[in-house]
């Protein structure tokens, strides 16, 4: 059945900036998908990044929400054959039963698997298993002219750096081949430890993380000790653990002011690092709140309110690490805006497999901020010049404003990068950084 | 193990019931008109657990289409213990008013093919002394509307001939289910911009029919919230009716 675009709005997860697009569903991963009227396109999986790199104002998206069929699944080695908008839930459902797992997993499981090759993805095992590209077998690439492709790290390699990790860019990635890993069941077993500055996070990491395979901190950037937090460590387990009950929670409406600020972040921060269970010594996790505690929360990206919220995540070199940490909590606590969550990692040294892949060697840190219009634009415009004086980058995946000589700062590969884009294809964010005025 | 047959397997209903089935393990026969998005579908349905998951390139509308549908049933899947009847197409209502062809062609694959394929199945489930026939009707056959009075009066036909099979294959032990869907964001409803509250998305659709199926439902409407729609819509007095726009 012929259909005419419809034409909605194609919003990022941080729901700002949100741009109307003409819309077009690719249905079918064989056929050609019709690039008519806008003048260009960008694939869309499911909207989980936050900023402007899933959008194109004034263009289309081609919306792949369609293509989630499986293709094949051997359950002796677990490679896994799929389409691009099948999603991570969607494969965990699958697989889990079987005794495998996703071999890299982002926090949340509601992206698709061609979203999480374009953003070379990465999880709480970045220092073990590198990103999600380094699990990719291969992947099928349409672009405008027609042309289909497979690129493997062996089979047109070039394509294959340009794409993982290529913001959707390079074409339109139509099937793709994925190594999963062996799991005992839905179980987690590890630990939680409370510590009370940088530089007792970077000893329990440096231990910690040797011994287990996922690990994570969370930061209280609120509270009067900077650099306090909860640091988790886990490995697949033999073990019993109840999946979550009830049934997920859901923010139904967007409440007019944002319910996150100075007060709540505060009360929040304070209990959550005093609560019982962030010092635990033999704690048994379910996956689930385990990988994807804001699942459970449908729509949460609205308690910001309607004028959304923004995400930092930037990575500085291990070298000189913790003043580069310490200078960005500092800045943060100056401006008095808090981050509801702040998340801290340690990136392995791993060579990462995309040419604009983000993950790189160093300490990771995630921020959200409500949107204040001037007051939180210039606080992260202060964050970049810390990060841009370590040597470090910021992750466009979750990204609505950094300067575009940042980001060429950030990715010196960009020029090597462009000679792969589609003709056809374009993305907000990328006219954004590549502006030269900026 | 239920031997199931889908006669319009690539609607995007149908394709998100037969993920259903195939969690169940059932074996399916996947029947339909476009090859490739059957192969795509058949592939698809055998990782998430289908028994097995054979094609039939099939119209509807070709008249030996259910004695050809009865004999790969036998021959791919040994028999047939539950029936889907999912294709269809959303009339252009302002066309078929100028297009006595158009308008037939319509009745044809919305109606008459789907009571050429019940006729035969139900005959041959009748004899069996068991078996599941599902038919997609839709809330548009509870009473004709101007805006798509051709799909509906089609529709409806489909919900007053599924009423009567179920009464006369009652004694028999096969079961007849009238599935009344709203509005579904699928293929069919692409084209329509700005879909508001009442859409609904065909997975959950899908959950609720196999709901409806388990426990022997008659009739389903789906979302459930348009029964109340419906009640509503059936008891517009005719005076009023008439008048408005709808
Ligand atoms: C709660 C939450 C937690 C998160 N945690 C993490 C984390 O821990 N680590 C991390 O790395 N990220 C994290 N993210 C970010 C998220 O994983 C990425 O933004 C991801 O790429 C989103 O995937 P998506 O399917 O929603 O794609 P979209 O956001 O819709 O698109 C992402 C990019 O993929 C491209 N794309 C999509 N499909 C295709 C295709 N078929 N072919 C070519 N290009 C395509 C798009 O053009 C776009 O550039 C998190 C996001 C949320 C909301
Ligand atoms: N979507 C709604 O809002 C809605 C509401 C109420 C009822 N329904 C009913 O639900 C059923 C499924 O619809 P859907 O929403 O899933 O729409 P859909 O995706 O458009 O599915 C309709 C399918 O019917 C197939 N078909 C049409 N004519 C055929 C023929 N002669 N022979 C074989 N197959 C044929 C089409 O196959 P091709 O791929 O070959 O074109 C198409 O895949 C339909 O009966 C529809 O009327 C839908």
């Amino acid at each position: 059945m012929s259909t005419s675009p419809a034409r909605i709005a194609g919003s990022a997860w941080g729901r700002w900036p949100r741009y109307r697009h003409q819309i077009e569903r690719v249905h079918a991963r064989t056929a050609d998908p019709a690039l008519t009227a806008a003048s260009t396109w960008l694939p869309w999986g499911n909207g989980r990044s936050y900023g402007d790199s899933c959008q194109n104002d004034g263009g289309g998206l081609l919306d792949t929400r369609g293509l989630d069929h499986f293709i094949r699944f051997d359950d002796q080695t677990g490679v896994l054959e799929c389409e691009p908008g099948v999603t991570l839930a969607d494969i965990i459902t699958l697989c889990l039963p079987r005794g495998w797992f996703l071999p890299v997993t982002p926090g949340t499981s509601f992206v698709t698997v061609g979203g999480a090759i374009a953003n070379d993805v990465h999880g709480k095992n970045h220092h073990r298993a590198g990103s999600f590209n380094d699990h990719v077998d291969g992947f099928e690439l349409w672009r405008s002219d027609g042309s289909r492709r497979w690129c493997s790290p062996q089979e047109n390699s070039d394509w294959f750096a340009a794409t993982a990790g290529g913001l959707g860019l390079t074409g339109l990635i139509t099937r793709a081949r994925l190594r999963l890993r062996r799991v005992p069941g839905p179980a987690l077993a590890g630990q939680s430890r409370r510590f009370g500055d940088l530089a007792e996070f970077f000893a329990l990491s440096a231990t910690g993380d040797r011994a287990y395979e996922y690990t994570v901190a969370w930061l209280d950037c609120v509270g009067r000790r900077r650099g306090r937090g909860i640091y988790m460590a886990a490995n697949h387990a033999q073990a019993d653990c109840a999946a979550p009950s009830g049934r997920p929670l859901s923010m139904p409406i967007t409440p007019p002011v944002s319910l996150v600020n100075p007060l709540s972040l505060a009360a929040f921060n304070r209990l959550y690092y005093h609560r019982p269970s962030a010092e635990q010594r033999d704690a048994v996790w379910h996956y689930r709140p385990f990988f994807y505690p804001l699942d459970s929360i449908y729509n949460w990206n609205r308690m910001y309110g309607p004028r959304g919220f923004f995400q930092y995540q930037c990575v500085v070199p291990m070298d000189g690490a913790r003043d580069a940490l310490d200078a960005l909590l500092a800045r943060i606590s100056r401006a008095r805006g808090g981050s509801f969550l702040a998340v801290l990692k340690v990136f392995g040294d791993r060579p990462a497999p995309g040419l604009l892949s983000f993950p790189r060697p160093g300490a990771t840190l995630a921020l959200d901020f409500p949107n204040t219009g001037a007051a939180v634009l210039a606080l992260l415009d202060a964050l970049d010049d810390i990060v841009r004086e370590a040597g470090g980058a910021v992750y466009p995946a979750k990204d609505a404003r950094m300067p575009g000589a940042a980001f060429r700062q950030y990715f010196p590969a960009w020029q090597a990068f462009s000679d792969y884009i589609d003709p056809r294809f374009s993305s907000s964010f990328w006219r954004r950084v590549m502006d030269t005025e900026t | 193990m239920k031997k199931t047959v889908i006669v319009g397997a690539t609607s995007t209903i149908a394709a998100s019931l037969a993920r259903e089935f195939a969690a169940r393990g059932y074996p399916l026969l996947l029947a339909g008109r476009r090859r490739a998005q059957l192969d795509i579908l058949a592939d698809d349905l055998t990782v998430r657990g289908a028994d097995q998951a054979a094609v039939l390139e099939l119209d509807a509308n070709d008249p030996d289409a259910p004695q050809r549908l009865l004999a790969e049933a036998d021959a791919r899947l040994g028999g047939v213990d539950i029936c889907v009847i999912a294709h269809g197409t959303l009339s252009d209502q302002a066309a078929c008013e100028q297009s006595v062809d158009k308008t037939l062609a319509e009745i044809q694959t919305n109606m008459l093919s789907q009571v050429a394929l019940c006729t035969v199945l139900a005959n041959h489930l009748e004899a069996q002394g068991s078996g599941h026939i599902v038919v997609l009707s839709s809330v548009a056959g509870d009473r004709g509307r101007q805006s798509n009075y051709v799909y509906g009066s089609a529709k409806a036909g489909m919900t007053a001939f599924t009423s009567g099979l179920r009464q006369r294959l009652h004694k028999s032990g096969v079961a007849v289910m009238t599935v009344k869907p709203g509005f579904v964001d699928s293929a069919m409803t692409a084209h329509i911009e700005n879909k508001g509250a009442l859409w609904a998305q065909p997975d959950a659709v899908a959950k609720s029919i196999m709901r409806g199926m388990n426990r022997g439902a008659p009739v389903v409407y789906t979302p459930w919230f348009w029964w109340g729609i419906m009640q509503i819509i059936k008891n517009i007095p005719e005076r009023v009716f008439r008048r408005i726009r709808l």
